[in-house]
């Protein structure tokens, strides 16, 4: 959700506002506040900064050795010390992916039926459950997905998709119970509480008048939503789903437990794959030579990066591309 | 009446003027009031997560003795504690493999490292109505492992258990996806077995697993998970988790010809064939005596020749001198192998080059 700058005093009444014209104390304590506000902003872009320097200089060796190839590289090879980062990129995209699809489709119209069409009582019950689904810690998720979820995949809902869908190249193949679909599963789970939660709350804000003049030139509650309602919204919860795909990228614990941690890029869904954050939070503690330290980092780093990238695309679609006529 | 004085009280201790005095006040009460700090000194480790079970047993069981002492020891992985103890950050570092000489070379100081414990990784599998015990040679793990033996019903495992029934399912081969000593230990093993995988995969705390089918788990519990719930899989456990969770392993044949389970006098009996085993030459796996275990290892404890502060110095060779005797009997308690005595007294000789 973008954050609007706060509208401007009226150039008019500035006089007003001016903090020339306060008594001295009033004034000094002014002065005081603005600039803890300041400091406090500058401090934050201060601590980015210096976490982008440090990642920097901690990958250099694997920069220096590996140059651009790493990015597109397979290979991750303690021993001979060869690393690339192919594999993980691919993994996370794909599966961060995957999850804000469905996370996307269920949250939305679970935001769109608890703020229009659910009961009251119903609605509050039902979006506080939802929230508690947030406060969750992915550890747990992540236990669950191994000793439930994992299982079913293998199970139940692998072999269905593949007798169905099965001549699709990613739905072929040996269906490993931790694979790159768990591992989507288990992130939509934890992104869709935001994404329900802000699109709810973004219905809701939506002035009673609106639905009120459409409902009564005969529009029917469905039309209603989709011809009024969304088109006010969809930039807002277009928003929500950048913050979920955030969430989703940078997830480790939950996807380590369930995606096999396999690094190879493979078109099957049902076949294991690695992420860039399980690889390091796997493989940090135990990386002795400077070379794999310094891999570890320029993933880091790259990680950084292809967040940065994706919710910066998301952020100039929402403000450029997805113009909206406001009312 | 009661009631007024109280809020009058109030209203005149928290007056707008006079709250920072108070906030001072309460500051320089509380750190008066704070315990003043014990004498007992606290000597700080860090590094392999194998060690951890056993260390914490033992250095509870050393403070209750002498409560001068208590050691704080951190489990943040073997490459961590080098880095700390390399730092002089911690006063000993632990690693499940020895530091290297470029390692060494890093190293402030002249290092010391001794053998503290020792264990073991057995081979779990997950088969449908098979119990625990299925005979399994070095080379047909090595065959697994490097994706050359596809199938259960494989003639290779058929041929070694002739009275069981294998079922025609897919072998899923689980690993170690975070970097670990069992790891090492467990590739050192099929580097000494077999010379393909020496030359295509080598020993290592992590490698790159040639087996198109093999997925990762996170530390033990990991791989004991994924073995768990998928059928036809096999992994390497470390000895103290097979134990206690109870799971279904392997005997695997030594180089003797014997199959033999993971337990604690098979690994201590393959870290008897080394009498003299060194920083340099500390591989006691694939040894050959009757009931030797072919996948053990030692982990090491790694100090400072002359460490910085004598008086810590002082604690810290007294701590290590009792883990390698006395402490030892505390190791079988929680699974762990305690040293042989030859090797007790050779850790002992080591420490004894410690000044402090």
């Amino acid at each position: 959700m973008t954050i609007e700058p706060a509208a401007r005093v009226d150039p008019r009444f500035a006089n007003l506002a001016r903090a020339s014209s306060l008594r001295p104390r009033d004034w000094f304590a002014s002065k005081v506040f603005n600039g803890a506000l300041a400091l406090a902003c500058l401090l934050f872009v201060a601590v980015m900064g210096g976490l982008v320097l440090q990642l920097l200089w901690g990958a250099r060796l694997s920069i220096q050795k590996f140059g651009v190839g790493f990015l597109w590289s397979s290979a991750w090879n303690p021993v001979t010390s060869q690393f690339g980062a192919l594999p993980f990129i691919y993994g996370t995209v794909v599966s961060s992916l995957i999850a804000l699809v469905l996370a996307s489709s269920v949250g939305i119209l679970g935001g769109i039926y608890l703020a229009e069409f659910a009961p009251r009582r119903l609605a509050l019950s039902l979006s506080m459950l939802i929230e508690l689904l947030a406060a969750v810690p992915s550890i747990v998720y992540g236990l669950w997905g191994l000793f439930v979820l994992a299982p079913v995949v293998s199970t139940w809902i692998g072999p269905a998709l593949q007798s169905a869908f099965g001549f699709l190249p990613i739905f072929q193949g040996t269906i490993y119970g931790v694979n790159m679909l768990t591992a989507a599963l288990i992130l939509a789970l934890m992104v869709v509480p935001t994404i329900t939660a802000i699109t709810r709350d973004l219905i809701a804000m939506i002035q009673a008048r609106y639905r009120e003049a459409s409902l009564a030139l005969g529009a029917t509650k469905w039309e209603t939503v989709t011809k009024i309602i969304l088109p006010f919204a969809y930039r807002g919860i277009f928003g929500a789903c950048i913050l979920g795909l955030g969430r989703a990228l940078g997830e480790t614990i939950a996807t380590t437990m369930v995606i096999g941690n396999r690094p190879a890029i493979s078109a099957s869904l049902f076949a294991p794959g690695y992420t860039v954050a399980s690889v390091i939070a796997n493989e940090f503690t135990e990386a002795t030579t400077d070379i794999y330290l310094s891999s570890l980092i320029e993933l880091g780093l790259l990680l950084f990066f292809v967040s940065v990238i994706v919710i910066g695309v998301g952020r100039f679609m929402v403000r450029f591309l997805l113009r909206s006529n406001e009312a | 009446m009661v009631r007024k004085a109280f809020t009058d009280f109030y209203r005149r201790a928290f007056h707008r003027g006079r709250m920072p005095l108070l906030g001072l006040g309460a500051t320089a009460i509380f750190l008066a009031s704070a315990p003043m700090s014990i004498a007992a000194t606290q000597i700080v480790g860090a590094g392999s997560t194998f060690d951890y079970p056993f260390f914490s047993k033992a250095f509870y069981e050393y403070s209750q003795k002498h409560s001068n002492v208590t050691v704080n020891y951190q489990s943040i992985g073997s490459g961590g504690g080098i880095q700390q103890f390399t730092a002089r950050t911690v006063d000993f570092g632990a690693t499940d493999v020895p530091m290297n000489s470029k390692e060494l070379s890093r190293a402030p100081g002249e290092v010391l490292q001794i053998p503290v414990t020792l264990g073991g990784a057995g081979i779990a599998y997950n088969l449908a109505g098979i119990k625990k015990g299925l005979h399994l040679t070095r080379e047909v793990v090595a065959d697994i492992y490097l994706g050359k033996i596809t199938k259960w019903n494989d003639p290779a495992i058929e041929k070694l258990n002739p009275g069981v029934k294998l079922p025609d399912m897919a072998i899923t081969v689980v690993h170690r996806s975070d970097g670990s000593g069992t790891t090492y230990i467990f590739t050192d093993f099929l580097s000494h077995v077999s010379a393909e995988w020496k030359q295509k995969v080598g020993t290592e705390k992590s490698v790159q697993w040639p087996a198109p089918s093999s997925i990762g788990g996170k530390g033990n519990e990991g791989v004991a998970g994924l073995v768990r719930q998928t059928p036809g899989a096999i992994g390497y456990v470390e000895l103290a988790y097979l134990l206690e969770n109870n799971m279904t392993y392997a005997m695997l044949q030594n180089k003797d010809g014997k199959y033999l389970y993971p337990t604690i006098p098979t690994v201590r009996a393959a870290a008897a064939t080394k009498p003299n085993v060194s920083s340099t030459d500390f591989s006691i796996v694939d040894t050959g005596c009757a009931e030797c275990y072919p996948i053990s290892g030692y982990s090491w404890v790694i100090l400072y020749k002359k460490p910085a502060d004598a008086e810590r110095a002082a604690f810290v060779k007294q701590i290590m001198n009792w883990l390698v005797t006395g402490g030892q009997s505390l190791a079988e308690s929680v699974d762990y192998v305690p040293l042989p005595p030859n090797v007790q007294k050779q850790a002992q000789e080591v420490l004894a080059q410690m000044q402090g």
